[in-house]
């Protein structure tokens, strides 16, 4: 039943759940080091599993000895590896950002009730994206997917101010809604089944029962509208541009790509052959999202609000490749490449959000005036970061984009490659617009507080890591080749 | 049709119920209630659907325990959310901000 | 709200009810039997009650998932209840209820202690016993014996996500021997009661927590 290789997969789990657990006994604002150390080991680990994969692919673990359908089984392939591998590595750069950013001197109100709560927030989130890459089980799914929900909801609401009260509870509403909806569509799936275990269940056929048919539209519903996909995005852009930077760094980069992943895991898998008879659907929302996205990032009046909007833009491109997908595997790779360098890009804009934040104690872009010679590092990885969502070359948003172009041309589908081109453009529009204010001249120089280096170039390093991903991108996109483990 | 379907039918409707009162009520707590009519509507299912034939399946009845646990936590947290809001701005409903600012 | 998107809201509510009730009336027969194998694996889960045996042993994961979520639920609900004036004084009140209280609180006790024993064997178990304690604090402060809970101390925080821990650390014990949650047959039985022992006490002390750090101060 299990590989004779000790197996470190469910390490992920426990780890993040253990210091989460004790940050909270250690108390309030406490724990940071100790989240530190265990994420880094978690980032180890996650490394060694990668090797492990290459070399004898797929890996299954199964909960309790029992096996499926009767226990959980735990399985990584190639797809949920490289999901493992971005989670850890965002969150341990943003957990050092952090720590610096989680100080007494935050006095622009917007660390103080987020500081004492962000290190078992953050704990429980991490262990439920990794339980969420890891789990074979549509109802242990489901159980992951209201870990990862409520954990976001508290980081957001953690600030404690109105807004970000309103946006959590907004947030929280869209994801409770969804949440029973996949729950009723597991529900259907036991009912016709009479097992969840995704190695049990047979691939929906064009004979499947109706119920098995319902199941996989709400369970579609379900992940689209945590996704934030378009047009259910309205959610995210308060959560995300209301909460403190750390929060949304993590939000945007990463929590959004969860419900991404699964919804593809199940679009491939599951539920196969009605994915494919309205693959253009996700297709049209994801342009309809690029174009929105951009044009609400072009108009937003402060710079957290426009990075949020962004989110929504780049969420897009993930869903473009549906229509897309073919054996080549073209679309599939720079889907995955997308998520990849979106998450380390926009992880690094919403950390130099946070650091003008801190700096100016203003959040608007009009007041980003000037700040271009006094904060070059900073200004640096935004315009790194940007490089990376506008898809210039080295980039790794160049690599995913000329993917997903190679992929509409070689099926000779113009339409989704000049969608891809056209929101590059919107891309470079709404970037520049903020690189240009912070080179413009201007009479006021109100004083600027000092900011932690640790902000600064924590923010650069995974600007800098979105840029050279495009550079060493095959390499990792050959972890893709890995299959599951039968 | 045997009482396993009939406790699911009954979960259908309580299901849609919750779910239109999530999209339609404006006032929080009443969305917060409608979340757990539409809870309670899929665990019936969940358990009705497993035992239509009768039998007793104990598979479900654990999932809906841990399905339960799951969703008093999230009333938990709504409610506290929602006694934040109340206290912060006097407010009990979601303001319209489809607007960016 | 305006008219027409409510209306398309019920309409669409009425449609997807229609289609799940024509679903579930001409489902197949499922097939893989589940309970079939629960009851063939039994024996060797360490309780004889099944549903017990699918909560903490074949599907102890998602359990030990699912008191996170609790425990992530009171961290959470904590983070919104800011610093506040408690007062100690216990209030005249009426006297029927603090001696119902007096009266019913041992028996509370009494009946979770019960319920936890029993789950090895038949319905019962940790999370029915955390809810009766749990019960059991409510009714001590709708009876104005027992104050609203400010910030938790150290021992309280402990108590919270003590349950979790033990848990944990159980499944990492399991886990250092090669598979997460394997229970060795001959301990099975005592460990899950260990956990469901540990969880008892937190789960009480969470689901009170809910209650307790969000009630009035002043009603005391």
């Amino acid at each position: 039943m299990n590989d004779p290789v000790y197996d470190v997969a469910p390490w992920l789990v426990l780890l993040p759940l253990a210091w989460a657990g004790l940050a909270f006994v250690w108390g309030p604002g406490r724990g940071a080091r100790l989240a530190l150390a265990g994420t880094a080991l978690q980032l180890l680990l996650t490394l060694r599993l990668a090797a492990e994969l290459l070399s004898l692919g797929g890996r299954r673990h199964a909960v309790g000895g029992w096996g499926a359908p009767l226990g959980i089984d735990l399985a990584v392939d190639g797809l949920s590896m490289t999901m493992l591998l971005l989670t850890q590595a965002v969150a341990f750069a943003v957990f050092i950002y952090a720590r610096a950013y989680f100080t007494d001197r935050s006095a622009d109100g917007d660390g103080h009730g987020a500081r004492n709560h962000f290190w078992p927030l953050a704990g429980f989130l991490l262990a439920a994206m990794n339980a969420l890459y890891l789990s074979a089980d549509l109802f242990n799914l489901y159980v992951t997917l209201e870990l990862l929900g409520l954990a976001a909801v508290g980081l957001v609401a953690a600030g404690g101010n109105a807004a970000q009260v309103s946006a959590a509870l907004r947030y929280l509403l869209v994801s409770l809604l969804a949440s029973g909806a996949y729950l009723l569509g597991v529900a259907l799936i036991y009912g016709s089944y009479g097992t969840v275990a995704l190695s049990a269940l047979p691939l929906m056929s064009a004979d499947a029962p109706l119920a098995v048919a319902l199941a996989a539209a709400l369970m579609g519903v379900a992940l689209l509208l945590k996704t934030a996909l378009f047009p259910f995005h309205f959610w995210l852009p308060p959560a995300h541009g209301g909460a403190p930077a750390p929060v949304s760094a993590l939000l945007s980069a990463l929590v959004v790509k969860a419900t991404f992943y699964l919804f593809l895991r199940l679009g491939l898998g599951l539920f196969a052959p009605l994915g494919e008879t309205i693959a253009w659907l996700p297709g049209l929302l994801g342009s309809a999202a690029i174009f929105w996205g951009s044009w609400q990032a072009l108009r937003a009046q402060r710079l957290k609000m426009l990075v949020a909007y962004s989110t929504v833009a780049q969420l897009g491109y993930l869903f473009l490749i549906f229509p897309l997908l073919a054996p080549d595997g073209l679309a599939l790779q720079a889907g995955v490449m997308q998520a990849l360098s979106h998450g380390l890009a926009k992880a690094a804009m919403f950390m130099t959000a946070g650091v003008f934040l801190q700096v100016s104690g203003r959040d608007a872009v009009a007041d980003l005036a000037g700040v271009a010679g006094r904060l070059p590092v900073t200004l640096f990885a935004f315009g790194l970061a940007g490089v990376t969502l506008m898809g210039l070359p080295p980039s790794g948003g160049f690599l995913a984009k000329w993917l997903l172009i190679d992929a509409a041309l070689a099926q000779g589908r113009w339409g989704w490659a000049a969608v891809v081109i056209a929101g590059g453009l919107l891309t470079a529009l709404y970037v520049f617009r903020v690189v240009r204010q912070a080179f413009a001249s201007t009479e006021a120089r109100p004083p600027l507080a000092p900011v932690p280096r640790t902000l600064e170039w924590t923010a650069f390093a995974l600007a800098a890591a979105s840029v050279l991903l495009g550079l060493r991108g095959m390499e990792v996109l050959h972890l893709l080749d890995v299959g599951a483990a039968s | 049709m045997s009482s396993g379907l009939v406790y699911a039918v009954v979960g259908v409707l309580l299901f849609v119920l919750g779910a239109a009162g999530m999209l339609l009520l404006p006032h929080l707590l009443r969305k917060i209630l409608a979340f757990n009519l539409l809870g309670s509507g899929a665990f019936l299912i969940l358990v009705g659907l497993a035992q239509r034939d009768g039998g007793v399946d104990p598979v479900p009845h654990a999932m809906v325990l841990t399905g339960i646990v799951v969703a008093v936590a999230a009333t938990a947290l709504a409610l506290a959310l929602l006694r934040r809001l109340h206290a912060l701005s006097g407010r009990t409903q979601l303001a319209d901000e489809s607007a960016d600012e | 709200m305006n008219r027409a998107l409510r209306a398309a809201v019920v309409l669409g509510a009425g449609l997807l009810a229609a289609l799940l009730v024509a679903a579930i009336l001409a489902l197949p027969v499922p097939a893989v039997r589940l309970p079939a194998l629960v009851a063939a694996h039994l024996p060797a889960s360490g309780v004889t009650h099944p549903v017990t045996a699918v909560l903490l042993n074949f599907r102890g994961y998602d359990t030990l998932l699912e008191v996170a979520v609790l425990a992530l639920a009171l961290v959470g609900l904590l983070a919104q209840s800011p610093p506040r004036e408690l007062t100690h004084a216990p209030s005249p009140g009426e006297p029927v209820l603090p001696l119902l209280a007096r009266v019913l609180v041992p028996f509370l006790i009494l009946s979770a202690g019960y319920l936890l024993w029993a789950g090895a064997h038949r319905p019962g178990g940790a999370f029915q016993a955390g809810a009766v304690l749990a019960a059991a604090a409510v009714v001590l402060h709708l009876a104005r014996l027992w104050p609203a809970w400010d910030r938790p101390g150290r021992g309280l925080r402990l108590g919270l996500v003590g349950g979790l821990l033990l848990f944990l650390a159980v499944a990492a014990a399991l886990l250092a021997g090669g598979t997460l949650l394997r229970y060795p047959p001959q301990l099975a039985g005592t460990l899950i009661l260990l956990i469901e022992i540990g969880l008892t006490v937190s789960l009480g002390l969470l689901l009170a927590g809910l209650f307790l750090f969000l009630a009035e101060p002043r009603s005391l």
